[in-house]
């Protein structure tokens, strides 16, 4: 029974990092640029929902505030496309990587400059209820994560394999120059998945926040969801989840049972471990390599 | 508006452009070496900071600047050069047979890594290098007795014939001694680059397909790039714990890593002045925050606050700002402003314009 509770616990943490991840995987899908400030992004979304609800802030009821903080979170990344990444155009992808993570580091002096640096938590109606099935107990959080993760991840997946518009932003990645002639209007594209990949890191964010405290150095999740999105394979929605779930519940399981001091390690090692035995990540989308 | 004449075919592969190149070269390291003379000693201890970076940048620079594979992951090897550096030293070995053993032992294990490293390519490199920043941290912890773990090790001065080299101690001396390792490492690189080997580094970043189809052995090539360049940021590392004197687990964070890579951004990827001016940069901007911090605050009348990450916050911007305006660093815009002056009236616009290119995946064929 043990056991099972530290995986509920575990695959709570891990859908978070899979949020994360997701966000990764949406820009690299659309886009083939790697956004290494998505966990600070993460941050930033907990921390505009804090501001909207918490009674020392604005104090707006929960339900209200959660669009409200969803759109703010889509503007910003709509925004941040059209000020920066967009005259990026054409630019190699490692000049992208360290634009990403300098805008990380101006993401957390910002948030430390508004919201200040204490850890935080989002007052939020979920909080303190439990969940009892069978002799479990479980944080109404890590439930409620679990569910819209899952829920999440479904309608990302559909989105991208169903709708024309998502198939417009795997063509923009696979061939900036043939999607233009097919008639994608790439750079529009690429703005709006700036802006779900927001989105997106506005929920990491809301659950994160109601699960624990962030501060303004919770971006460096970030780091974790990375290894969770390369051991998922870079470029799968469902891979970045699960690569979420292992690196999840790897952690309370090594923490328990593996010596302190080695636990903290498992998540680097995994990663390092697919990434020379299998490069491109356990759900690879490689087929051939390119010349 | 000034023109070299060629009149030799030695001139082409001669480390000086002219004489009047030279002598510019050799007037600035008799600047700097007389640099205690004009310096006092708190500047002169951030000036042997300034050139610590600059050799690590160097190492990152051969690697990231001139074989094109971005390392997130550089202080990894800063750390492994100065615990190798300190360990060997308390064994009893003298300093002179230590410090070079310290980079080639480097060397050697980023020789090691780089061969699971081969396969992978740009952004999946950055992560593998970047793993191996955060497990650096625990490994140190792990290794304990050996170590020293998170109690860290302490390093007064080193013997150098006789004479002793300390950072509080004798700052001149110390001085001396990073200034020779830097321009040590400085002319090697220089004459790396005329060599067959640094020419097959730039055609390895330049474009894989086509070195291979000039006869350069890819993993061969970028095997070599990563020992050299380990074996570099280890000297650096060396001296890096001599001028902290003490050091643990925490020091060599994978933030250094990051700074690190965006340090010869700035200055400017794939030269070697880039890593000096990065480096002038990274040393001096911490100083020139807090000088305007108080000058700010006097004129406000303001009491000054410290602003946590403020550093970084800046450090960010500075960066962010390069990139979108000037992609080649410190280094290209000089190059600009250069050539503007010595081709007076004819310097055009678009001369360095950069080709840009569509996006393909890599992921499918």
């Amino acid at each position: 029974m043990d056991n099972v509770q530290l995986l509920i616990s575990g695959l709570a943490n891990g859908c978070v990092y899979g949020l994360i991840a997701l966000g990764f995987v949406l820009i690299y899908k659309a886009t083939e640029a790697v956004n290494f400030a998505q966990g600070d992004f993460m941050m930033l979304g907990a921390f505009v929902t804090i501001g909207l609800t918490n009674t020392e802030y604005m104090g707006l009821p929960f339900w209200m505030a959660l669009p409200v903080s969803l759109g703010i979170m889509g503007a910003l990344g709509y925004a941040l496309d059209r000020l920066v990444i967009r005259r990026m155009f054409g630019e190699s992808q490692t000049a992208v990587v360290i634009l990403t993570i300098a805008l990380g580091f101006v993401i957390r002096f910002v948030a430390g400059l508004i919201w200040g640096h204490e850890p935080q938590t989002l007052q939020n109606p979920l909080a303190g209820k439990e969940v009892r099935f069978g002799g479990l107990v479980l944080g109404m959080e890590d439930v409620a994560v679990i569910i819209v993760t899952i829920l999440l991840t479904w309608a990302l997946y559909v989105f991208f394999s169903r709708t024309k518009l998502g198939l417009a932003m795997q063509g923009a990645s696979q061939n900036q120059l043939a999607a233009y002639y097919m008639g994608v209007p790439v750079k529009r594209v690429q703005g709006l998945i700036w802006a779900l990949a927001g989105v997106v890191a506005g929920v990491a964010g809301i659950l994160f926040a109601a699960k624990g405290s962030v501060d303004p150095n919770t971006g460096l999740l970030g780091i974790k969801a990375f290894a969770a999105a390369v051991i998922g394979g870079f470029g799968s929605l469902p891979g970045a989840l699960a690569g979420g779930l292992i690196v999840g519940v790897i952690e309370p399981f090594a923490s328990r049972y593996i010596a302190a001091g080695y636990s903290q390690i498992a998540p680097y090692a995994l990663l390092l471990a697919v990434l020379i035995f299998r490069p491109h990540g356990l759900f690879s989308q490689v087929r051939v390599k390119k010349v | 508006m000034r023109i070299v004449f060629k009149t030799d075919y030695m001139q082409d592969i001669r480390p000086w452009k002219d004489g009047y190149q030279l002598s510019l070269y050799l007037i600035l390291l008799a600047v700097v070496a007389l640099a205690p003379w004009w310096l006092d000693d708190f500047y002169l201890g951030e000036l042997t900071n300034v050139l610590i970076w600059a050799i690590a940048g160097l190492g990152l620079m051969i690697l990231t600047g001139h074989t094109g594979q971005a390392s997130l992951g550089h202080a990894a090897f800063l750390a492994f050069g100065c615990y190798a550096n300190v360990i060997l030293i308390e064994a009893g070995v003298p300093f002179l047979i230590v410090f070079p053993l310290a980079g080639i032992l480097t060397g050697i294990i980023g020789a090691l890594i780089a061969i699971p490293a081969l396969r992978l390519h740009g952004i999946y490199l950055a992560i593998f290098t970047l793993a191996l920043s955060i497990l650096m941290d625990d490994i140190i912890v792990l290794t304990e007795p050996i170590t020293g773990g998170v109690a860290g090790k302490y390093i007064g001065g080193v013997e150098i014939f006789g004479f002793l080299v300390d950072r509080w101690g004798t700052p001149r001396a110390f001085y001396w001694l990073v200034l020779a390792v830097t321009v040590l490492v400085t002319l090697g690189y220089i004459n790396l680059l005329r060599a067959p080997l640094g020419r097959s580094f730039i055609a390895v970043r330049d474009s894989e397909v086509s070195a291979q189809a000039m006869g350069v052995d890819i993993a061969r090539t970028k095997t070599i790039s990563f020992g050299l360049s380990c074996a570099v940021t280890g000297w650096a590392g060396a001296l890096m714990g001599l001028y902290a004197g003490a050091f643990n687990n925490e020091t060599f964070s994978v933030v250094i890593s990051i700074q690190l890579l965006m340090m010869i951004v700035i200055g400017g990827l794939g030269s070697i002045h880039g890593a000096f001016f990065g480096a002038i940069v990274i040393g001096f901007l911490p100083q020139f925050l807090s000088i305007s911090k108080e000058y700010v605050g006097a004129v406000i009348g303001g009491n000054t606050v410290a602003i946590p990450g403020l550093e970084f916050g800046v450090f960010g911007l500075i960066l962010i700002a390069f990139i979108l305006f000037e992609p080649m660093g410190i280094y290209g815009r000089w190059l600009k402003i250069r050539t503007w002056f010595e081709l007076f009236p004819f310097y055009r616009k678009d001369m360095f314009r950069r080709q840009k290119s569509y996006l393909k995946t890599e992921r499918l064929r």
